[in-house]
């Protein structure tokens, strides 16, 4: 397949602590397109990050163990790869930005240096060269190339995420990796980030890996979704798949959770009890204990992988009957 | 119904080494008995310092607090205990808000052992009661906070703040730290206990889907003052102020269909350190005029609902 970019097949990872193991992901299965926008949506503790952090080989080791599973990169499974590859692949062809951009930057380095050096460290061009480059990434974020020479304080959150966004595009890599990018702007500010990656996304024809708890920035964003719970892809297909046609009884809990701007309910539909102790999943369909629509076999079976329709799949026995 | 709290003119200064920063700047409004006032604005707008300064978490600079027709604005340590004991506080982070050191049990039972009118046994069963009301399992009586997840840590805040049977909460951002599955059981939970005991809320969030399923009226703020106040359909219906129509283009909206214009703001919010007179919005509002330069008055535009802005009043 010329189009596909990234194919993550069959991934388990485990956090090993003193006496207990954390089954953070358990059999993810991801695959995403040149161009495209794949959101990765699930609560905390899902896995989210941790799948994110697989890709880019930055899993710290121990205590993570990725024990199974290929995560190929333009057809190379990364696994495989040796320390110095990986290192060229990392910010070159793949990169990640954070949740929190203050933790992101060096505090003690001005942000046109900090692009600068991005910049150097992957391409053999002069530093004043590097810096022109920079200057350049600066003002296509929207930021003055005046302020260049200005520290991480000088700047508002939502400037602060912009300068990160600009160093992670700065080597104008294939892959994006974005770990819930706005969660910490405010709305208004939040709406130009977006505004942004998507202007940066189509100039750039950069795939990204958008990784949220917030079903709107997903409606805005994705062509492709991946539903996350307790470590597994319960639901994954279009976003018109999931949005129009949801089938996983999760994933409609968390639609029926939202408060709805356009319709007056009195109250809302939460969904029942917690996600299960990841070093305790229960045996069978991990969503088995909150479900409404659980039978028998949910829990002695397990869940089965359906297709709904072309690409839309569910971790559902029931799904079709119910939902 | 009355009004339960009423607040005039308040204001709340800092002093800062660049000047005076204005927190909170000239807000007035009234809270019927039993209802929910919805207040939201981006970080730095002062809707959290607004609801401290009216609890007395911090002394306001100017301006007056009514509680129950009572003028609660200067008040001596005795008043203010009496006050505590009427009106209470939820915090968003609620693990940062319970001591570490103490058990469930005795996070909630501290309010009425400081209060001191109970026996032993009559706290232990008020105790069991409270933890029952906000659907704590008993088993979780001598956990401690660590053990626990965000929602029920929440639940926590909520049993204490309800110990002392206030009249009147302020929530703080109480869900915005949950996951959206817990925070509808939290919304669910407030709303069940505003039903059964006429509470009164104040609502901080800046996530405008929550305030309009949970306010009755919503007062949205911008950089110290109130830019528009109604109730809570009529304001996503017919939003007059020009930032409140940015702020709700701004929200991205759970539906793949959706098309919609989106009002992009230019910049970000000014210092609040020495504000000019006029509009505090007008440097990054696309209607400005000349006008916007002279302060602002707060109109009534049509019944409860009111705007500060002259390009809204004269549509």
């Amino acid at each position: 397949m010329e189009n596909n970019l990234l194919k993550v097949n069959d991934l388990i990872i485990e956090y090993h602590s003193d006496k207990k193991i954390v089954q953070a992901v358990n059999g993810v299965n991801l695959e995403l397109n040149k161009g495209e926008t794949l959101g990765l949506v699930g609560e905390t503790g899902a896995g989210k990050t941790t799948i994110a952090k697989a890709i880019l080989r930055i899993l710290p080791d121990p205590p993570a163990k990725i024990k199974q599973g290929k995560i190929f990169f333009e057809g190379t499974d990364l696994l495989e790869l040796s320390e110095k590859k990986m290192s060229h692949i990392k910010g070159n062809e793949i990169s990640m930005i954070f949740q929190d951009p203050m933790t992101a930057l060096n505090p003690i380095m001005s942000i046109g240096k900090q692009i600068a050096e991005t910049i150097r460290l992957h391409e053999k061009i002069s530093k004043a060269r590097a810096n022109i480059e920079a200057i350049k990434m600066l003002e296509l974020v929207g930021i003055p190339g005046e302020r260049f020479g200005e520290y991480p304080h000088q700047f508002s959150g939502g400037m602060k995420q912009r300068v990160v966004i600009a160093m992670a595009l700065a080597c104008k890599p294939k892959l994006l990796l974005a770990d819930e990018p706005t969660t910490a702007l405010d709305v208004t500010i939040q709406a130009q980030v977006l505004e942004l990656m998507n202007k940066l996304k189509k100039e750039l024809n950069t795939s990204v890996l958008l990784i949220t708890h917030d079903l709107g920035i997903v409606a805005e964003m994705c062509d492709k979704v991946a539903v996350i719970y307790a470590g597994e892809v319960v639901e994954s297909g279009s976003a018109i798949d999931i949005f129009d046609n949801t089938a996983h009884p999760y994933t409609k809990g968390l639609f029926d959770s939202l408060p709805k701007l356009d319709s007056m309910e009195s109250r809302l539909k939460p969904i029942k009890g917690m996600m299960p102790d990841p070093t305790e999943l229960p045996s069978g369909c991990k969503f088995y204990d909150r479900c409404p629509y659980a039978v028998e076999d949910c829990k002695s079976l397990g869940a089965e992988k359906k297709e709904m329709g072309s690409g839309h799949y569910v971790l559902c026995r029931r799904a079709g009957e119910v939902c | 119904m009355g009004n339960i709290l009423e607040v005039r003119n308040l204001k709340k200064y800092f002093n800062t080494p660049k000047g005076q920063l204005h927190a909170v700047d000239g807000v007035s409004f009234a809270i019927e008995k039993g209802k929910t006032l919805g207040i939201v604005g981006e970080s730095g707008c002062g809707k959290s310092t607004l609801g401290r300064t009216i609890l007395h978490l911090l002394d306001s600079t100017d301006g007056q607090i009514f509680f129950e027709g009572k003028d609660i604005t200067r008040v001596n340590k005795k008043e203010l205990v009496k006050i505590r004991e009427e009106m209470q506080i939820i915090f968003q982070d609620p693990f940062a808000s319970l001591n570490p050191r103490m058990s469930v049990r005795q996070i909630i039972m501290e309010p009425l052992i400081i209060q001191g009118v109970m026996t032993k046994a009559e706290m232990e069963q008020e105790t069991d009661q409270l933890m029952e009301t906000v659907g704590l399992a008993r088993r979780l009586s001598g956990a401690y906070p660590h053990e626990l997840d965000g929602g029920r840590r929440q639940r926590i805040g909520i049993a204490r703040a309800l110990a002392l049977n206030p009249k009147f909460i302020l929530c703080d951002e109480p869900v915005s730290a949950l996951d959206v599955s817990i925070q509808a059981q939290i919304l669910n939970l407030m709303l069940d206990l505003q039903e059964e005991r006429g509470l009164t809320y104040i609502f901080v969030t800046h996530d405008l889907s929550v305030v309009k399923y949970i306010s009755d009226e919503i007062m949205v703020m911008y950089l110290g003052q109130m830019v528009e106040k109604a109730p809570a359909d009529e304001l996503f219906d017919n939003p007059l102020h020009p930032y409140t129509k940015a702020l709700l283009s701004a929200i991205p909206l759970p539906d793949v269909h959706a098309k919609r214009k989106r009002i992009l703001l230019e910049g970000e919010i000014t210092s609040p350190i020495n504000p000019k007179p006029g509009c505090r919005f007008a440097a990054r509002c696309i209607y400005a005029t000349q006008e916007c330069a002279e302060p602002q008055h707060i109109v009534e535009i049509s019944k409860n609902h009111y705007v500060s802005c002259h390009i809204a009043e004269s549509h």
